[in-house]
């Protein structure tokens, strides 16, 4: 029962119903005639349609992409293998400003942005970045689902006599479509809503939904027409997570995980796989570690020793700012967790329509606007008992309920295919549900786990559009708030330090990521050790 | 598995419950002739910035403590302050500008009160006649330009006018104005200048070649030359070149930009004592402080704009780097009001379709 309640609960509080109040506001007097008006206008459906098919092509890519590299995470051992993990989640801390410039900086060293090749404030510099960003998500989310299935289905396979091409598409394919789908969906849903990468790297003539929304509220002041267009953004993410829903669900296929040792790569393989991840991930990475180092024309650490020290722009050092994001995270990812992971029983255990609801009412955090739920926080969670405007949990519950969708997508397909046999079989044995709990889906699901709780940290320690549309206190002020603030004023000084910022909240994040990881696999060791 | 649920949920609905009590303010118990004990709140954008001490020496001077709340940027703070009206955030507000102060009377967001600390304010600055806002601070709006760029050959350019030279072809970037503030006030700079022009004006830039950027970080580090960018020309603040020296890395004696003093707009910073709030003796001794010298001449270094009152000294590097324009353009705060959703949408057409 409370595994049903609490994740209402906190849903219908912190989402539902603020964006239920700002979306009432909104409609009022001329708001309802913007919506009615919106499908005859031009502009409207030119920015729909942009929308929507950047974040297509987006996911799109970003599946291609990571697929190779879950495949080698998944199926292969290898020196390094949890550190090349734990680096695929540190574009979720940066914020699109050092990573438009790390781009720019990239294309010019490579003579790409002259003349007719200039990528800058074109769609494809867009694109880019969303594989950049979100590669990270189907890498891992698919990763950790793959390491879950039996390898020797396909082997039975190719000794059938099907070539690796045929194994996969008929073999592997359909067994990790739950997981794909699951992933693409949290992938299309932040490539709709991104924002800096739209404004910032696809230039001033580029507008989607999300930026049109900010447009509106904030700078023209015009709360009707941001409104019909949050109803239209929100009307679409309920529509796509149905559909995306469909394509996930009851295709789990059951059986037992694997208890083989993994093999180990091939060289060609690997360094096939390394060679895409790094040209993708590490070169940005690279070019920014390379620009908090340089100091003049040489190279130094000061820039480093300088955030200890507070710059009179910001209200606290960089280091007290990196450890309020760390603090921050820490609160919103055990939200994440207890919720998300709750949510995901009900999913899994559930009745159908309970179950349905849930999958889809915790995905749509990530498909609305920052302004809408920033806003609506404000007008909504006004009065006693609920008066949490300026309270400090406001920021990392907004940061959970991003982190939600990602502990559920990874859990979900995962406890899905545990096999009831195995459940059954513990049972009979004697053992207690609880112990059944403990003892078979935990474990089983630790990987998994840990994968959605790496994600929640990620995206609280980097999350600023929703931060700045709360009030903060500036002493509790976070560090991509702090970065975007040194940025905000010329000087090299400041450069120099926000680049040096970018590169710990890089560490701190795979540190973070290592330690979370490190728990997780402790689990599923376990049970293959118990098999 | 039922009872691991139950242990977990009951947990987290106690933390649910912490979490409200947290957030719920006591009650202000204070009479009315006594501001001694209270605690108020300073609602302000995300620039904001004081030196240590400075806010405390208010609290040594009147008893009354000061809570600063962030509510993201100038346009951020003004909208959710316009959400929140009847309920306000804070009892002050710091940092509307001219170029939202309209949006912000029209709301009816401010209680009129009249410091006694405006005898020490230019008329210039003092935009609302009502007195619902109290002019703080003001900075110039300004087209920056990297001074080795120019020479005998090709010297900087001085008015608006050879911004649109085509011997200054392609070597302008300015700011979105329907996405960024500096391009606003450029755009503004231009209306003020042109009048009914303004539009052929920015036809002319746009054959000139002019690049535009969503915001003033990438017009600033991706375009300009100062962030390895190729154009020489950038809409940024008369404050720029002072903070490139201040911030520099190592250390120089000059700017390496310049400020084209014909280009500026001027920018106020306002002070309101937001409606609704009770406790406004307090209220009102915050904006006569933040008319002190006290906190006047914190202001400069802290946000890099000049401070309104004339009796407040300037620290040495405003002094030696930075050019005052004598008469930065300017427009009424009710005209950019009335207008600059048509004027923004204009200039959409004309620059960027």
């Amino acid at each position: 029962m409370v595994a049903v309640l609490l994740p209402a609960a906190f849903l219908g509080v912190f989402f539902l119903y603020p964006v239920a109040a700002i979306v009432a506001r909104g409609l009022t007097g001329e708001g309802l005639d913007r919506l009615v008006g919106l499908p005859a206008s031009a502009s409207f459906r030119s920015v729909a349609w942009f929308t929507l098919w950047q974040a297509v092509v987006s996911t799109v890519l970003t599946v291609l992409v990571a697929l190779p590299g879950a495949h080698l995470l998944a199926r292969y051992r290898f020196r390094g293998r949890a550190v090349l993990r734990a680096l695929t989640t540190v574009p979720f801390v940066l914020p699109t400003v050092v990573v438009g410039s790390a781009f720019a900086a990239l294309f010019d060293r490579f003579g790409l942005d002259d003349g007719a090749f200039r990528l800058q404030h074109t769609v494809w510099a867009v694109i880019a970045a969303h594989v950049f960003f979100n590669v990270a998500v189907v890498l891992r989310t698919v990763g950790a689902f793959w390491e879950g299935l039996d390898p020797a289905v396909e082997e039975q396979a190719r000794v059938l006599g099907a070539g690796p091409w045929r194994t996969f598409w008929s073999v592997t394919l359909p067994r990790l479509w739950p997981a794909v789908a699951a992933a693409a969906s949290i992938v299309f849903l932040f490539c709709t809503t991104s924002f800096g990468v739209i404004l910032i790297l696809g230039g001033p003539t580029r507008a989607t939904l999300e930026t049109e929304i900010w447009r509106h509220a904030v700078w023209r002041g015009d709360l009707a027409s941001a409104t019909a267009l949050a109803v239209v953004q929100l009307v679409a993410v309920v529509a796509m997570v149905v559909v995306a829903n469909r394509l996930q669900l009851r295709r789990a296929i059951g059986g037992r995980p694997s208890a083989r040792r993994p093999q180990r790569p091939t060289k060609r393989l690997l360094g096939a796989n390394l060679a895409l991840l790094a040209t993708v991930l590490l070169l940005p990475v690279a070019v920014l570690v390379e620009r908090s180092l340089a100091v003049g024309d040489g190279y130094s650490l000061r820039h480093y020793g300088a955030l200890a020290d507070r710059v009179n722009l910001l209200p606290v050092s960089a280091l007290v700012a990196l450890r309020n994001s760390l603090l921050f995270a820490v609160v919103a990812t055990a939200l994440a967790l207890v919720v998300g992971g709750l949510a995901s029983l009900v999913v899994v255990h559930g009745r159908g329509s309970v179950s349905r609801i849930f999958d889809l009412g915790l995905m749509l955090p990530l498909g609305v606007s920052a302004v809408t739920l920033g806003f609506g926080m404000l007008i909504a969670l006004d009065d006693p008992p609920l008066d949490l405007r300026t309270s400090r949990w406001l920021v990392p519950v907004a940061h959970a309920l991003v982190g939600i969708p990602f502990v559920m997508r990874t859990l979900v397909p995962t406890l899905r295919s545990i096999d009831d046999r195995l459940r059954e079989a513990a049972a009979v044995l004697g053992a207690s549900p609880t112990r059944v709990f403990r003892e078979i889906d935990l474990p089983i699901a630790g990987r998994a786990v840990a994968v959605g709780a790496a994600f929640a940290f990620a995206i609280s320690l980097g999350e600023f559009g929703a931060t700045s549309f709360l009030p903060r206190q500036p002493d509790r002020m976070t560090a991509p708030l702090a970065l975007f603030r040194l940025l905000g004023t010329p000087g090299d000084l400041l450069q120099g330090q926000a680049m040096a910022l970018a590169v710990l909240m890089m560490l701190l994040t795979a540190a973070c990521v290592l330690v979370i990881e490190s728990r997780g696999r402790f689990g599923s060791g376990v049970v293959r050790g118990d098999l | 598995m039922r009872r691991v649920l139950l242990t977990v949920g009951v947990g987290v609905l106690v933390a649910l419950g912490a979490i409200t009590a947290c957030g719920s303010d006591p009650p202000s118990a204070s009479s009315p002739e006594s501001i001694v004990g209270q605690t108020i709140t300073l609602v302000t954008h995300d620039s904001f910035r004081v030196s240590p001490g400075t806010l405390e020496a208010f609290t040594t001077e009147t008893g009354v403590a000061v809570v600063v709340q962030s509510a993201g940027d100038t346009g951020q703070m003004v909208a959710m302050s316009i959400l929140t009206v009847g309920n306000p955030l804070g009892d002050v507000m710091y940092g509307v500008d001219n170029t939202f102060l309209q949006r912000a009377l029209d709301a009816e967001l401010f209680e009129a009160y009249e410091s006694p600390a405006l005898v020490n304010v230019p008329m210039s600055l003092q935009l609302d006649p009502g007195h619902r806002v109290t002019p703080i601070d003001f900075g110039d709006v300004c087209a920056n330009y990297w001074i080795d760029r120019f020479d005998d050959d090709l010297p900087v350019p001085a008015t608006l006018d050879d911004l649109a030279d085509p011997a200054y072809r392609g070597l302008l970037v300015v700011e979105n104005p329907e996405t960024s503030s500096p391009g606003l006030a450029f755009l503004l700079a231009t209306i003020a200048e042109f009048g009914d022009g303004w539009e052929d004006y920015w036809k002319s830039l746009r054959d000139n070649d002019v690049v535009v950027t969503a915001g003033w970080e990438d017009a600033y580090y991706g375009e300009f030359v100062s962030g390895g960018g190729d154009r020489p020309i950038v809409i940024s603040y008369a404050s720029s070149p002072p903070a490139e020296v201040i911030y520099a890395d190592p250390p120089v004696d000059t700017a390496p930009t310049g400020v084209i003093i014909d280009t500026c707009f001027r920018q106020v910073e306002f002070a309101g004592i937001l409606a609704g709030t009770i406790h406004r003796a307090a209220a009102e001794a915050l904006v006569d402080f933040l008319l002190s010298d006290t906190f006047q001449e914190d202001v400069p270094l802290n946000m890099f704009v000049f401070p309104a009152s004339t009796t407040a000294g300037l620290p040495p590097a405003f002094v030696d780097h930075v050019v005052l324009p004598e008469d930065p353009h300017t427009l009424a705060p009710a005209d950019i009001g009335a207008n600059r959703n048509a004027w923004t949408e204009r200039w959409t057409e004309i620059v960027l379709r």
